[in-house]
């Protein structure tokens, strides 16, 4: 009798036991607002479907290198304006139906067109034609040539949908991925499980299910207590030791794409001196915000470039703390005196730490900054976009923007046409070499501008089994892609 | 004469509601933040955004939006949330399945602790259970329990291993795995609830103690216990099914920290988190959903104090 209450107790509360390892709770901090990559900004969205539910022609992989994707190879003419993709075959869509050549040009027509709600309809702003030469091959024919089109059709973006599927991908998304959509219990987990008939192969897990949860704590808890196998992005970096003196834990920290900046209002007195952006430059010194708004878990930054990319220069040497620079340099702008600025904030944690930091060291040279937190909705409608803002922090998210600082009506307000005319020769660029010259070219010019404080690269914080197997280091672009991830005893 | 009552409370519960209605749309039309702009984020595109704000039916003029929204709202019709762009109706359904048999579960989990306590602390008035007992209550209202339900978690889910440290599966999961999903959030609600309710239910009880009809029955021979079961509980009760009143329609809506801490995708939670993306249907349905609750609670609860007060109820027949 005994054992039978005890059995039955064991199913209860521990109804893992009966079965093998082969799925996974995969917790994150953010809820996607809905399902669709193509509709809206969040790169909330892109955490969850990126790679399991939908696919590109092409796929960014945790090195930010391209790989082949729904296109298994593909040719670039000479003058780098066209592109013949050679798709692959034989691939259904989650709903039953074939994808063929079509499917890519009705993706492509419908990103772009007038009515299309998708964030990065630049990406498709360049395209004149779309060829389709038979149900397996097409061709896209470029304004003319753009170094950065390959990657930007490996964006979630640009994931290729089904004609019949489209409307509803925002709640029943119906991509070609390893992964189809379960079901979605709003407010606390989204459940996927593995698409039998993917084309790339049999993947590892048999059901996904991320789980929602935006309590730091309440996420330390969820890992302790078994309830999450993996949280790709932890939320809370002051808790990390807790995991790294846990043996059954793995802690890896990474890099984002997220370059965390003092946004500086270049339009608005006195920040349109550059020599008032200069002396702020020196008076920040960025180990000391690292060590206290991140716990010393992030990379510095010099410029507006993430640290692992091969095109990256370190310029965290050019302004380095050095106050008697800083106080000079703003007597000479007219600011012996130091001024008063506000400092608007939004929510998220690392924003509003770092803030109390950069305001401790612009007093030492009498700069006197208001704090002042805001929510997000609030922030994108004053900072953003109605520029009216003196000094601010975020972490630009979105890989490879740079280009953000060509557009003179940005928050940044910043207009430069030596600037303008590098992000322009880039965009004409048909040669590797080239391009690595003048996207370093751009990366010193803000920075020698001190077009904004630049700050840290922000952390991607890996807490998961020490078991697992296969999960991303980096963030290039936000994506838990989950087709060669396994548990070690499940092999 | 029923009929007239009915018919009054019913004419105010609609004032109420217009009146409510108008009001929540004025505050939330003039919330600065736009919907369509937060969808884009950091991104440069206000062709997107003018797209978005099309789709959700945003550049129709203020007078449209709020007759379309009142319409809608009298058929059924919640409209479709701009976030989540399914009806909004459907999401709040989804929630008040989950905020719903949380509170009543705290309700009563604080109720069969308050009454029992509220009755020995008062029948042994200045005894050392007494002191025991209110000191205890004491505690239980100073604690936060937020904190409460952090120290439960970390016991039993974290050590223990009894329970998930949080979330919440459906009630097609099965009803127990359900009500054990709710078990210590319903714990950590119901501490401070019961707090407080056995606080009033023995003052309320010593009140009713003095009464002259207490006298008048304990002259009669009875015991001072049975003439406070037979004569007294059911005065006695008034003022508790009041604060259980205002306690359900605080926590309807209001365990938003619990359920975060939980997890938990109840009703609080859909509230901040639609206030915080600009979706302002759901804010607004939610809102005057809970206006609406408050007033038939309130409707509810007068309706019980006729039931343990017959000359409530003889007052209504008049």
């Amino acid at each position: 009798m005994i054992r039978l209450i005890i059995i039955i107790l064991s199913v209860i509360f521990y109804p893992n036991l009966l079965s093998a390892q082969n799925k996974i709770t995969i917790g994150l901090q953010m809820e996607p607002p809905n399902l669709d990559p193509t509709a809206g900004a969040a790169s909330d969205i892109d955490e969850v479907v990126y790679g399991n539910i939908f696919e590109g022609l092409v796929r960014i992989d945790q090195y930010g290198k391209i790989q082949s994707g729904l296109a298994l190879s593909w040719d670039i003419s000479k003058d780098g304006r066209s592109y013949v993709f050679h798709l692959a075959e034989g691939v259904k869509f989650h709903d039953g139906t074939d994808f063929d050549a079509y499917d890519v040009k009705f993706s492509f027509n419908r990103a772009r067109a007038k009515n299309s709600t998708n964030a990065k309809k630049y990406i498709f702003k360049p395209i004149v034609m779309i060829d389709v030469f038979d149900s397996f091959t097409i061709m896209i024919t470029l304004d003319h040539a753009r170094s950065d089109f390959l990657f930007n059709i490996g964006l979630g973006d640009a994931v290729i949908v089904g004609e019949e599927s489209a409307a509803n991908n925002v709640y029943n998304p119906v991509g070609t991925g390893p992964f189809k959509f379960k079901r979605w219990i709003r407010g606390e987990r989204i459940e996927l499980i593995a698409n039998d008939q993917y084309w790339g192969g049999a993947v590892w897990l048999e059901r996904v299910t991320f789980k929602f949860i935006t309590d730091p704590l309440s996420a330390y808890t969820a890992m302790m207590a078994g309830d999450i196998d993996a949280f790709p992005n932890y939320p809370a970096p002051e808790n990390l030791f807790l995991f790294e003196i846990d043996p059954t834990f793995d802690v890896i920290v990474g890099l984002t794409a997220g370059e965390t900046i003092l946004s500086t209002n270049n339009k608005s007195a006195p920040f349109d001196n550059i020599l008032v952006r200069r002396a702020m430059a020196y008076a920040i010194n960025r180990q000391e915000i690292i060590d206290g708004a991140m716990f010393g878990n992030a990379v510095p930054i010099g410029s507006h470039f993430a640290p692992d990319h091969p095109y990256y220069v370190d310029l965290t040497a050019l302004y380095t703390q050095n106050l008697t620079k800083a106080r000079a340099l703003l007597k000479e702008a007219g600011y012996e005196q130091g001024f008063t600025a506000s400092l608007k904030l939004p929510p998220p944690i690392y924003a509003r730490r770092t803030g109390e930091l950069i305001a401790y060291q612009l007093a030492k040279i009498g700069i006197d900054l208001k704090i002042e937190n805001m929510e997000w909705a609030q922030w994108i409608d004053q900072v953003l976009r109605h520029k009216n803002y003196d000094l601010t922090i975020v972490s630009h998210v979105e890989p490879m923007d740079i280009v953000i600082y060509a557009n003179p009506n940005y928050y940044f307000g910043y207009d430069n046409k030596d600037f303008q005319k590098i992000i322009d020769d880039i965009d004409h660029s048909n040669d590797k070499a080239q391009t690595e010259k003048l996207y370093q070219e751009a990366q010193r010019k803000i920075a020698d501008d001190a077009v904004n404080g630049y700050l840290f690269q922000l952390g991607k914080y890996g807490v998961w089994k020490k078991n697992l197997m296969g999960m991303w280091r980096n963030y290039p672009i936000r994506a838990n892609v989950l087709r060669d991830v396994y548990f070690a005893e499940a092999q | 004469m029923m009929g007239a009552y009915l018919f009054k409370r019913t004419l105010s519960l609609i004032i109420t509601l217009i009146v409510a209605s108008i009001v929540i749309f004025i505050m939330i039309e003039v919330v600065p933040g736009d919907p369509a702009a937060f969808m884009m984020g950091l991104s440069d595109n206000t062709e997107a955004a003018n797209a978005v704000r099309t789709e959700l039916g945003l550049d129709a003029s203020a007078w449209q939006r709020y007759f379309t929204w009142i319409f809608g709202m009298t058929s059924g019709d919640f409209g479709i949330s701009y976030t989540y762009r399914i009806p909004v109706s459907e999401l709040i359904g989804q929630r008040l399945l989950v905020s719903v048999p949380l509170t009543l579960y705290s309700l009563i989990l604080s109720t069969m602790i308050a009454i029992p306590v509220g009755i020995i602390a008062a029948s042994r008035r200045g005894s050392f259970v007494d002191t025991v007992l209110m000191g205890l209550a004491q505690v239980g209202v100073a604690v936060p329990n937020f904190w409460f339900a952090i120290i439960l978690v970390l016991f039993f889910s974290t050590s223990l291993g009894w329970f998930s440290a949080g979330g919440f599966l459906g009630w097609d999961a099965g009803f127990f795995q359900g009500l054990k999903a709710l078990t210590l959030p319903a714990i950590s609600l119901a501490l401070p609830q019961a707090a407080i309710l056995s606080r009033i239910m023995r003052s309320s009880i010593l009140d009713v103690m003095d009464e002259d009809y207490i006298r008048t029955a304990r002259a009669k021979g009875l015991s001072k216990n049975q003439a406070l079961i037979d004569h007294g509980l059911r005065n006695a009760m008034i003022p508790v099914l009041t604060i259980l009143g205002l306690q359900f329609s605080f926590l309807l809506a209001g365990g938003i920290i619990i359920e975060s801490i939980f997890s938990l995708p109840g009703l609080g939670r859909l509230v901040f988190q639609s206030i915080a993306q600009r979706d302002l249907i759901v804010v607004k349905s939610i809102v005057t959903l809970l206006v609406f609750a408050v007033v038939m609670i309130t409707f509810f609860v007068d309706m019980c104090y006729a039931l343990v007060d017959p000359r409530l109820r003889e007052g209504a027949q008049k």
